[in-house]
C-alpha cells in the first residue's frame, strides 16, 4: 500500500483509502467476535489481553506497540510501518480508547533509522492536527532479541533496561511506573485499525473460522524473491512459498522465528495458521519463513542460529547464560566432527530437558524447541555426522538462515 | 513457627534472575531441589503436600538461607470438602 513515491501514506491519502461508513459501539466486542490473535508469536488472543488491562485498576496506563522486530528474518513490522504507519497508529488510538490508556509509546529499535523517520513523521502529522486523545511518543530502544520481548521493552519504558522481568504467575500484569500496560504487536495493531473501521464480521471474510484474517509472512531463505507478503491465514504453505518464488524441491522450512521450528518439507501442504500446524508441533508464531534447500546441512544452520541467540540471552538467569552457549558447543562438535560428536549428541538431549523452562522469559525454551525440531527433522543428517563423514551441505559456505554476525559480549548494548 | 497447616500443599519457586547458583538451597533441601551442571537449581515442579513437614521445613530452611533471597515457597490452599 505504497503510495506513488515510494513514501509511506500520509495521513490525509490514509483516511481517503480507509475511509468507511461502518460505526463502531464497543471496540473490545468487536475484537472478541472478530477472533483476532496477537501477531508478536505467541497468539493470544487480543480482546481478551485488552479486558485484562482495562478491569486493572489505575489513572495512568499504557498503550504500547511493539514494532521491535527482535527476529532477523522477519521484516513485517518494518514493511508494515513504511508502507502505513497511521493505520498501526489508528490501531493503537482504538485499544488506548478502549483501554483509557492516555499515553502510548511506539517502540521501534534504533538500529532501523528509515523506519523510525517514518514513524516520526506519521506521529507529528498526528499531533499538527488534533492535539486531543492519547499522547503519542516515540521510543527507540537498541536492537537485540529479547529487547522485543514485551515486560524487558515494558523494562525499557520503565527503567531504560532491555532485560526481561520475572513474572511466577500469569498472566501477570506489567506496569510502567504503577500504570498497568497492554504491549500489542504492530501488526495487531494494525488489524485492530481495520476492525475498528470496517468491523468484525468484514474481519471474518478471510480466513478459517478458528483463524480468520490475514497475516504477514516474511519469506526468506532458498527463495528468488524474498519478501513480506500477506496471506490468508489458511492458505496452503506450499502456495505461500510459490508466491515468493522458493526452490520448488526444499528440504525443510523454519517457522515461526528463530525460537520456532523445523518442518520437514514431507507436510509442505499444510494449512499456514496456528490450529493446522498445531499436530506437526509448530507454530505460524512472528510470521518467519526461511526455507533450506536439498543441497544444505540442517546441523550447521541450526548450530548457526543456536550460536547467535545464545549470544543474544541477556545472561539474567543461569540456565539460559550458560545453557545456550553449551547447547551451541554441542552442534559445533556434532557439525563439525570435532572432540567426540556422539557425546555432544547424548548431552544435547540431556541439556535440553534440563534447561527447558527455567529463564525468567521464554528465550531459551524458543531456543530449545529449535533443537529438538533440529533433533527429529534432520536425523539422517545427525546419522550421518555422527558416522564420522561430514554431509555435502556443512562444506559449502553458503548459508540460508540469515544471521547477523556476533558482536563480543562488552558491546552488547542493552540501555 | 505460628500455625501448623495439615491442608494443601506448597511449590518451591526460584527467581532465575536474582539466582547466582551459590547452591544453599541444594545443601539445604537436597529433597526439594538437584542442581545442574553450572550449579544452578532444578526445583520439583510438582506441589509437595504441607503434611509432609520434613520437607516442607527444609524448604523453608532453604528459602531463608538464600544469599540472593531468590527462593519463595507459594503456597497452594485445598478447596475443603463440604
Amino acid at each position: 500500500m505504497h503510495s506513488a513515491s515510494g513514501r509511506p501514506l500520509s495521513l490525509a491519502q490514509h483516511e481517503q483509502a480507509f475511509a468507511s461508513s461502518f460505526q463502531i459501539t464497543s471496540l473490545l466486542d468487536e475484537l472478541d467476535a472478530s477472533g483476532l490473535t496477537g501477531r508478536g508469536g505467541a497468539g493470544f488472543p487480543t480482546g481478551r489481553k485488552a479486558r485484562l488491562i482495562k478491569e486493572q485498576r489505575g489513572h495512568n496506563k499504557f498503550m504500547v506497540v511493539n514494532a521491535m522486530e527482535g527476529e532477523p528474518a522477519s521484516h513485517k513490522d518494518q514493511t508494515l510501518l513504511s508502507a502505513n504507519p497511521h493505520l498501526v497508529l489508528d490501531g493503537a488510538e482504538y485499544l488506548a480508547a478502549s483501554i483509557g490508556a492516555n499515553n502510548i509509546a511506539v517502540c521501534v529499535a534504533r538500529d532501523n533509522p528509515s523506519v523510525v523517520n517514518h514513524v516520526e513523521h506519521a506521529i507529528h502529522e498526528r499531533t499538527r492536527r488534533s492535539l486531543r486523545g492519547p499522547k503519542l511518543e516515540l521510543h527507540t530502544p537498541p536492537w537485540r532479541y529479547v529487547a522485543g520481548e514485551e515486560s524487558a521493552l515494558v523494562h525499557w519504558l520503565d527503567d531504560n533496561e532491555s532485560l526481561p522481568q520475572y513474572r511466577p504467575s500469569r498472566p501477570h500484569i506489567l506496569r510502567i511506573g504503577h500504570g498497568p500496560t497492554l504491549v500489542d504487536n504492530a501488526e495487531t495493531c494494525a488489524n485492530v485499525g481495520l476492525i475498528g473501521r470496517y468491523g468484525a464480521e468484514w474481519y471474518r471474510g478471510l480466513g478459517t473460522p478458528d483463524n480468520p484474517g490475514s497475516t504477514l509472512v516474511s519469506v526468506t531463505g532458498a527463495v528468488n524473491h524474498p519478501t513480506v507478503m500477506e496471506v490468508e491465514l489458511g492458505t496452503p504453505l506450499r502456495a505461500i512459498l510459490a508466491a515468493a518464488d522458493s526452490d520448488p524441491d526444499p528440504r525443510a522450512v523454519l517457522l515461526g522465528g528463530y525460537g520456532g521450528s523445523w518442518l520437514s518439507a514431507a507436510h509442505l501442504d499444510v494449512a499456514y495458521n496456528n490450529e493446522a500446524l498445531k499436530p506437526y508441533g509448530v507454530s505460524a508464531g512472528a510470521g518467519v519463513v526461511v526455507v533450506l534447500p536439498k543441497t544444505s546441512c540442517g546441523i550447521v544452520e541450526t548450530q548457526r542460529i543456536v550460536r547467535w541467540m545464545a549470544n543474544e540471552s541477556a545472561r539474567q538467569c543461569g540456565p539460559c547464560a550458560f545453557g545456550l552457549p553449551s547447547l551451541a558447543e554441542d552442534l559445533t562438535h556434532i557439525a563439525h566432527q570435532s572432540r567426540d560428536p556422539r557425546g555432544a549428541y547424548q548431552r544435547l538431549g540431556e541439556r535440553c530437558s534440563v534447561i527447558e523452562g527455567r529463564g525468567a522469559c521464554r528465550h531459551p525454551d524458543g531456543v530449545i524447541r529449535l533443537v529438538r525440531s533440529a533433533l527429529e527433522v534432520f536425523a539422517d543428517d545427525f546419522a550421518t555426522h555422527l558416522k564420522g563423514s561430514a554431509c555435502a551441505g556443512s562444506r559449502s559456505q553458503r548459508h540460508y538462515a540469515n544471521v547477523p554476525s556476533l558482536e563480543r559480549e562488552e558491546e552488547l548494548v542493552w540501555e | 513457627m505460628g500455625v501448623r497447616r495439615r491442608s494443601g500443599s506448597f511449590i518451591l519457586q526460584v527467581n532465575p534472575i536474582l539466582c547466582d547458583g551459590f547452591g544453599h538451597c541444594a545443601e539445604l533441601a537436597p529433597e526439594l531441589v538437584k542442581t545442574d551442571e553450572w550449579g544452578y537449581p532444578i526445583l520439583v515442579t510438582e506441589p509437595v503436600p504441607l503434611s509432609n513437614t520434613g520437607a516442607y521445613e527444609s524448604a523453608r530452611y532453604a528459602e531463608r538461607g538464600c544469599p540472593r533471597q531468590a527462593l519463595h515457597i507459594h503456597r497452594i490452599s485445598e478447596k475443603k470438602p463440604h
